[in-house]
């Protein structure tokens, strides 16, 4: 199973540095949206604003979305599926290793948007630097979770549209957490309980795919 | 002695879509054969070999190919036992083609020794750092062969494989057929037209309407 | 002869119990020392909660998880899951209905960034994407598989959804009918009309469980058909 992830894994980060997709397509699109976060809350809100960590996250929910899609399409076409599905690769490995890619990927992500948050929303740094192992762990339950939900719609109709109406509601608890243990991280919230939802996550989602991404592959 | 076959079809019917792909083949393959697919475009000559590897579900009929019953047995432990070659990109693009070639002999733990020398083989050891998005279509097609050396599958299913290829590789690739047989597998071949090859012995079956109309 | 007796019995039986609840909750039981006439409308809403949240959705989860068993795997497993959740939506959009024409003159907007409103409503988008995951795949086994898996992950993300939203904020009220210690809080009238709305909407759903089913193998068979006819054109094609 681990020999099986660290190949997928290797194979996934090989092909996005090569095309470049997260640099020069979803990086900007997180910091475009980080500004527009910054525009729509009006110039006397935006610095300095208790909303900084929220929207963190939100941008950065948008961003996954991005990444679980991409990291499914490396597989789209009929012929690279076919391909691939004859080698019979063991599905909980596949899984572990496509969400050790995408953890890979949005740690990245996340590093440049919370970098972005400090810059633009003037959230405090030394905050930003003391959420950033809550941030990582969160941002891994995200990959599992995206990794998962990628499967449950690749190849189907609509799959790019339908993705985020599965995760989204999904991804609620983490927003919800993720934002709580940044504040806490601010000063202006409690943490324990928030680190309990995002380890729960990871453990719910780790455990359900490795047990069962081998049923959503395509017969 | 007569062996038993390889592959066993009973009025094997697969639907997509609402539609009917393949309306009740019945078909029996020997192994170490060639066999070629022949019909019009949509006779169901792709839909048959995908079928037979396990990458189109049987919706009704009995099927059993490598001894893997299609209905109800592990259509995994089907798929790691033959070598798919279609007529689309299957490969990694961003990938070159030495790291392609590598993804799959880690993946069926053959050793990665062995893949410059099936490139030589098929003609691509100067591309071998190339990434696969800039080879030409019949250069591509190459290194599906190679990728289907790596695998020394039990049972060839390809798809259409002379588009694209020239002379050369045509020669090259009729040479391989007639090698991979006698070493012991079984090659599918779809093709629009009967193959007309002196060097091959060969069995050809004409599919119409997703049955098979002639054999 | 009394699955039979039962199955003939269940629609009167339903709609008696629910004709008794509305008789009872509007004319019989007292208003409210509290609420005064609002208190009406709970005698329905915490009941098509507990069908949407619990009686639906677990029926839904159980028929997935029995589906995904390799032992207990059977198309009817797939249609109880696929007919439960979807009669899941339709309770949970009366709970958000009801639970806001309750909130409006109680906490004075139509929707508040309560607990058990938010995570009913992201409840509410997750079964609408099992019905539009269900839509997006043609092949049958697949589509199955896919949907169970989802519903499964939908049910293990309810409580992590309710926890969250409960940590976040909360404005509903606690325990209604016990205390966390089992003390019954109502009584009388009031208590009669509440037990009798519970059974009654519980045995609503599995009315219009049943008329669903029967509704999703009728277009079964006639999909069926319909492929048949396409199986007999296509062999056609072939013999020409």
């Amino acid at each position: 199973m681990f020999r099986v992830a660290w190949l997928v894994a290797k194979k996934d980060l090989r092909i996005e540095l090569r095309s470049r997709v997260l640099l020069w397509q979803v990086v900007p699109f997180g910091a475009m949206a980080l500004l527009l976060a910054g525009l729509a809350l009006g110039p006397a809100h935006a610095g300095n604003s208790p909303a900084g960590p929220g929207l963190f996250y939100l941008v950065m929910l948008f961003v996954a979305l991005l990444m679980i899609n991409r990291s499914q399409v490396i597989e789209a076409t009929p012929g690279t599926r076919a391909s691939v599905a004859t080698l019979g690769l063991d599905p909980a490995g596949v899984f572990l290793g496509k969400a050790l890619a995408l953890s890979i990927e949005l740690w990245v992500s996340g590093l440049v948007l919370l970098a972005g948050t400090v810059l633009v929303l003037h959230t405090a740094l030394h905050g930003a630097i003391l959420a950033l192992p809550s941030v990582l762990v969160t941002l891994i339950a995200l990959a599992l979770a995206g990794t998962l939900y990628g499967a449950l719609t690749a190849g189907g109709e609509g799959a790019s549209t339908l993705l985020p109406v599965l995760c989204l509601p999904a991804f609620a608890p983490l927003l919800i957490a993720g934002e709580r243990s940044f504040s806490a991280a601010l000063g202006t919230a409690g943490l324990w309980e928030w680190w309990v939802i995002v380890l729960v996550a990871v453990l719910a989602y780790g455990g359900v795919g490795i047990l069962l991404y081998g049923v959503l592959e395509e017969s | 002695m007569m062996s038993d076959p390889l592959v066993r079809l009973y009025g094997a019917v697969a639907f997509a879509n609402g539609f009917p792909l393949l309306s009740g083949v019945d078909l029996e393959l020997s192994p170490r054969s060639l066999i070629v697919v022949t019909g019009a475009n949509g006779a169901g000559k792709t839909s048959l070999l995908r079928l037979l590897g396990g990458l189109l579900a049987l919706s009704s009929g009995e099927g059993m190919v490598c001894g893997v019953d299609l209905a109800a047995g592990d259509l995994r432990q089907l798929r790691r036992r033959v070598g798919w070659l279609g007529h689309e990109g299957s490969f990694y693009a961003d990938l070159s083609v030495k790291e392609n070639l590598r993804f799959c002999a880690v993946a069926l733990a053959r050793p990665v020794t062995e893949i410059d020398a099936v490139l030589e083989r098929v003609g691509l050891a100067a591309r071998a750092d190339t990434t696969t998005k800039q080879l030409s279509a019949g250069q591509r097609r190459r290194l599906g062969l190679a990728w289907l050396l790596l695998r020394r599958a039990e049972l060839w299913l390809l798809d259409e494989p002379y588009a694209s290829l020239d002379d050369q590789g045509r020669t090259f690739f009729d040479d391989l057929l007639g090698e991979v047989t006698n070493a012991g597998a079984t090659v599918v071949v779809s093709a629009h037209d009967p193959l007309r090859n002196a060097r091959l012995e060969l069995r050809t079956i004409h599919l119409a309407g997703g049955r098979v109309k002639e054999d | 002869m009394i699955k039979q007796l039962s199955q003939r019995l269940l629609g009167p039986v339903t709609l008696v119990l629910l004709v008794a609840t509305i008789w009872l909750g509007l004319w019989v039981t007292p208003p409210d020392k509290i609420q005064g006439n609002l208190v009406r409308l709970l005698y329905v809403h915490p009941a098509i909660a507990w069908v949407a949240l619990y009686v639906s959705f677990g029926t839904a989860t159980i028929a997935s998880a029995l589906f995904l068993w390799r032992r207990t795997r059977s198309w009817v497993m797939d249609r109880v899951a696929h007919c439960a959740m979807e009669v899941s939506v339709v309770f949970i959009i009366l709970t958000l209905i009801t639970g806001s024409i309750w909130g409006r003159p109680t906490w004075g907007v139509w929707w508040a960034w309560d607990a058990r409103l938010t995570s009913t409503a992201i409840l509410g988008v997750l079964a609408l994407g099992y019905l539009a995951l269900r839509r997006a795949n043609d092949d049958p086994t697949l589509r199955a598989k896919r949907s169970a898996v989802f519903a499964i992950l939908s049910a293990i993300n309810v409580p992590i959804i309710h926890f969250s939203v409960q940590w976040w904020k909360t404005l509903h009220q606690g325990a209604t009918v016990f205390t966390s210690s089992r003390t019954l809080l109502v009584h009388g009238s009031m208590a009669w009309t509440l037990l009798i709305s519970f059974v009654g909407f519980t045995l609503l759903f599995f009315w219009l469980l049943r008329a669903r089913y029967r509704l999703e193998v009728e277009r079964e068979t006639n999909q069926r058909a319909a492929l048949e006819q396409a199986l007999i054109a296509r062999q056609r094609e072939g013999a020409l």
